[in-house]
């Protein structure tokens, strides 16, 4: 117990360095984006002016202050462009996630049931894609879905279709490309519990008669929740952000909130509403982001 | 044997497909760079031209290296400071500030990467950063930082304890019993998440086009900028070649899992 006790104070000095460095590089620059997000639009028109002048004084500072305006917040309000674009945003979020956990629950209740020593092969083949680069499987997607690809090539060879279908450009592309990359994230925690889970539970619930589908509704599925709500969240929140896959796969008619806030920047270069659109999509995402974290801290905790 | 009976058919299926979605799309991608034909989808014989083709381009080639360039030394920064937070995290114990590092540490994980980018650019600018190969190594030091650390925490969570302990009870003080007894024991997990660190960054295309300047595009920035104006033959190569870059990354990194793994603990989680 004294040995744990005094490993414990040199420890705490071992966060020193990561920690200057995630408030200068990750909670730094936020500030930057809400005090961004308060200028006006016609003074941050680049050639950018400095954010934070300290060396001129308390004075300048406060000078600067009085000039925040909410203006750019307004303006996404009264936008119907970017209102469409949050709604597009959630939309797609919401019925990608619901469509990730109805094709990576099954996947993942089967990797829970297989013998010991294939179930680390399942997890090491359900891994490796996603080490495999993100932009390079959306991109092997679009020879697949493209107009003389090889998925209408197939359809037409079997003669289910009579003229190759438009797919690229489309939203059912779209679902496609965001449910093939995000996956692995929804397998991995829903199978982390169902690995765990007793299986005499079940083994009890049918022994008492319950048909199959009732094991599963009544003693499975409840006990599977905690990693159905980590799947969800680690889907979730960076779909709604996600930019690459609805701007390679998606037609160009409807944005999401990324793809906006992309353009704002690099197109319109209007630095002020994009930093306002990025405040207002973390505000959107706070509630799931905290979730989140207190899912993360009690499972590390159970884990010890 | 048990376990084994309880495999219905539906688990089988479920988990075939499941897994062909998965692998199929890649592997036509691989088989698709051997096309002799230009014409993408047309079948022309087996042939290299298009790797033939990778390698005369010159800008394709520089934005590889640029690439390479900087995956190795995010990594390595971030694989040395995700270990120092992951220790203070599972060792320290209480400290001031504890919740804020935590939640600092989990936050880009799930944090939609164009926020990040976005913020992190702000900060370039206003601190007159020449834009380059070091603000972008900030930036996914940044991010993968956290990845480390939570492989490596998870290692460390599992590590039985009473080792260290009884090292200072033996008279090391608590440094030497960090260096002797368990950073061999956690070593394992820090090359896995410098693999997964490297990984990552060299997959990035997000955040490195928000901290980058030009002329000095990453490999994934110019295969977005080729990808948005059509399919190129050529990508499916360089595609490929990264793939293959990325396997080798990954054997390595089973192997020191599975090193981990044969010293009793469970392995590292990615």
């Amino acid at each position: 117990m004294s040995a744990r006790r005094i490993f414990a104070r040199p420890a705490r000095f071992a966060a020193i360095a990561p920690y200057v460095w995630m408030v200068l590089f990750f909670l730094v620059p936020f500030a930057f984006v809400l005090k961004i997000s308060l200028s006006q639009t016609a003074i941050a028109q680049p050639p950018y002016e400095p954010v934070f002048d300290l060396t001129a004084g308390w004075d300048a500072l406060r000078a600067a202050f009085a000039t925040l305006s909410i203006d750019n917040f307004k303006l996404l309000a009264s936008d119907d462009i970017y209102v469409f674009a949050y709604v597009r945003s959630l939309t797609v979020a919401v019925t990608a996630t619901a469509l990730l956990l109805l094709i990576g629950y099954p996947i993942a209740y089967g990797m829970a049931r297989l013998p010991k020593a294939w179930q680390a092969v399942a997890m090491v083949l359900v891994i490796v894609p996603f080490w495999t680069s993100f932009l390079i499987r959306i991109y092997a997607w679009i020879n697949i879905l493209q107009h003389d690809g090889l998925l209408n090539q197939i359809l037409l060879a079997l003669h289910l279709v009579s003229q190759p279908v438009v797919w690229l450009s489309t939203d059912s592309a779209m679902y496609i490309g965001i449910v093939y990359s995000y996956l692995p994230f929804m397998i991995l925690p829903l199978y982390a519990t169902l690995a765990k889970m007793e299986p005499a539970l079940e083994e009890a619930a049918g022994d008492l008669g319950a048909p199959p589908w009732q094991v599963f509704w009544l003693v499975t599925f409840p006990l599977s929740l905690p990693g159905v709500g980590a799947g969800v969240l680690l889907c979730f929140i960076p779909i709604v952000g996600e930019f690459v896959i609805p701007d390679l796969l998606a037609g160009s008619n409807s944005l999401m909130i990324g793809q906006s806030l992309w353009l704002e920047f690099f197109t319109n270069k209007d630095w002020p509403v994009a930093s306002a659109a990025a405040v207002v999509l973390l505000v959107v995402l706070l509630v799931p982001l905290l979730l989140y974290e207190r899912l993360q801290k009690r499972q590390l905790e159970q884990g010890r | 044997m048990r376990r084994v009976s309880r495999l219905s058919r539906f688990n089988i299926a479920s988990l075939a497909l499941g897994l062909a979605f998965l692998y199929l799309p890649i592997l036509i991608l691989v088989i698709y760079s051997f096309n002799a034909s230009r014409l993408v989808t047309v079948w022309g014989g087996w042939s290299l031209r298009w790797y033939h083709e990778f390698f005369n381009d010159r800008a394709m080639i520089e934005a590889a290296w640029m690439s390479l360039r900087v995956a190795v030394s995010s990594a390595t920064i971030a694989t040395l400071l995700g270990t120092l937070a992951a220790v203070a995290l599972s060792r320290g114990e209480r400290f001031r500030g504890r919740t804020l590092f935590s939640g600092m540490l989990y936050a880009p994980l799930v944090m939609p990467e164009v926020i990040t980018g976005l913020s992190l650019l702000l900060l370039f600018v206003a601190l007159n950063a020449e834009r380059g190969f070091w603000t972008v190594t900030i930036a996914h030091t940044t991010l993968t930082m956290c990845f480390v650390a939570v492989v490596v925490q998870s290692r460390l969570g599992s590590l039985d304890r009473s080792l260290e302990e009884a090292a200072m009870d033996l008279g090391c003080n608590p440094l030497r019993a960090f260096v002797s007894v368990t950073l061999p024991l956690i070593a394992p997990a820090i090359v896995a998440g410098w693999m997964l660190a490297f990984t990552l960054s060299l997959d990035d295309l997000v955040i490195a086009s928000f901290t980058t300047g030009p002329g000095s595009a990453t490999l994934p920035i110019r295969i977005y900028s080729e990808v948005r104006l059509g399919v190129k033959p050529e990508i499916n190569a360089i595609c490929t070649l990264v793939i293959a870059l990325i396997a080798v990354v990954i054997v390595v990194a089973s192997l020191a899992s599975k090193l981990s793994s044969s010293q009793g603990e469970s392995a590292a989680p990615l």
